[in-house]
């Protein structure tokens, strides 16, 4: 099995379905009833995506392991998203601040992705580029109505973009597989996509009257399975039924 | 005596028709242009399918109901196939798909899918599917399924359905 394929390919099919969990969180809590609309249909998006990666994935392993059983048996430890994305969804500034800041990256990461050698991965990436670009928009409205709102909207979301702001490094750090997926033709290069989403980013926190927060210190290591706490809460939840019952359908 | 008993693949084409779109019953699946190809591998028949949006629900149904439909027909030796490249998009739908989808009220995709104009902020005059107005205003880019945008008619004053662009 190429080990690096399997752990590059979890690390973004991860991304999608934590991302995806929590914005499914929102069904039946969103503020307005088109916001539960939009915010289950973007979680759907991510979990779909999610599951064609896993299911990709299980045929690199060639364990006959399927797309569920590889999201619903593997521990913390084995989950490769960014620390961002398991975050508690906070307020709906935070939600959208990290939503926003999040799919600006992802929408370029797939941009990128699609150029890639393995077939699979760039099919994909033409694929959800298409659905990100409805999410980046949602979100960029959303900044701008909350940022340039009242006093109470602007205030909310410029904490939630300050809070966000210290897991954003982890997004672009390149570790020993990002470089060997990326000289083998495969992998994207992050640090390339770096500039562009800070001058689109840039624009639109500018646009919305907000502050854009010096950089400093940021929490990573979930690229590598270190995470926060928050992880094994989802987990636990999500992972519940096939645990208690291997193998259950409906 | 050899028999030739695989059907001919312009009858199979014509035989999807009898699939429905399980959220938009008025559509079938080559309105809709999820069937992208049909053909023998050997004995086998594949018949190869391409999913609207990537998480959406519908697709094992369409795919269940295929297989439906085939064996009724008699084949037995089939396989479905699932790609995601070419990516599905709006273009790929009939004109009489998007006629149908005005004749219950739902206004069909507009211009082409490669269109930037989203992403610039700028939207498309949708037409109200109701009374023909182009006073229409978008209320929410996402709607009652993955593949709708939510509109509101100003003339009319009646909400609809905009299938979007992709
Ligand atoms: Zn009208």
């Amino acid at each position: 099995m190429n080990q690096d394929l399997f752990k590059f390919l979890l690390r973004w099919a991860d991304n999608s379905l934590i991302h995806g969990q929590r914005l499914a969180q929102w069904c039946g809590h969103g503020p307005a009833l088109e916001e539960d609309i939009a915010l289950t249909n973007t979680a759907l998006d991510y979990i779909g995506q999610a599951t064609n990666l896993y299911k990709y994935a299980a045929q690199i392993e060639g364990q006959g392991r399927d797309e569920d059983q590889i999201a619903f048996l593997r521990d913390e430890w084995e989950y490769y998203n960014l620390v961002l994305l398991e975050q508690p969804n906070g307020d709906y500034a935070f939600t959208m601040a990290r939503q926003f800041l999040f799919a600006t990256w992802y929408h370029l990461v797939l941009n990128e992705m699609m150029q890639s050698q393995d077939a699979f991965l760039s099919g994909f990436a033409e694929k959800s580029a298409k659905e990100l670009k409805y999410h980046v928009v949602h979100a960029r409205d959303w900044m701008l109505r909350m940022g340039d709102g009242t006093e109470e909207s602007h205030s909310r979301i410029q904490k939630a973009v300050d809070e966000v702001w210290a897991y954003l490094p982890e997004m672009f750090e390149m570790d020993e597989l990002d470089q060997r997926m990326l000289q083998q033709g495969i992998g994207v290069d992050l640090k390339k996509i770096q500039t562009q989403w800070r001058s689109q980013i840039e624009a639109v926190l500018t646009e919305a009257t907000l502050r854009i927060p010096a950089d400093g210190w940021g929490h990573t290591g979930g690229k590598n399975g270190k995470h926060s706490e928050h992880l094994g809460y989802i987990l636990a939840e999500m992972q519940y039924l096939q645990r208690t019952y291997p193998g259950a359908k409906w | 005596m050899v028999i030739n008993e695989q059907p001919n693949t312009d009858r199979i084409w014509e035989w999807m028709k009898e699939v429905e779109d399980p959220e938009i019953p008025v559509l079938n699946v080559i309105d809709l242009g999820v069937v992208r190809k049909i053909g023998y591998e050997g004995e086998t028949l594949v018949v190869t399918i391409t999913p609207t949006y990537s998480g959406c629900p519908a697709m094992k149904t369409i795919e269940k109901d295929i297989a439906e439909v085939l064996e009724e027909y008699g084949v037995n030796n089939y396989r479905i196939e699932t790609v995601l490249s070419p990516a599905w998009t709006t273009d790929w739908m009939s004109d009489e798909g998007k006629l149908k989808l005005h004749q219950v009220g739902i206004a069909p995709p507009v211009g082409h899918s490669a269109d930037k104009s989203l992403l610039m902020g700028k939207i498309r005059t949708v037409r109200c599917p109701i009374c023909g107005s182009e006073d229409t205003q978008m209320v929410s880019q996402f709607g009652s399924t993955a593949c709708k945008a939510l509109y509101k008619c100003e003339n009319c004053l009646e909400p609809f359905d905009h299938f979007k662009c992709i």
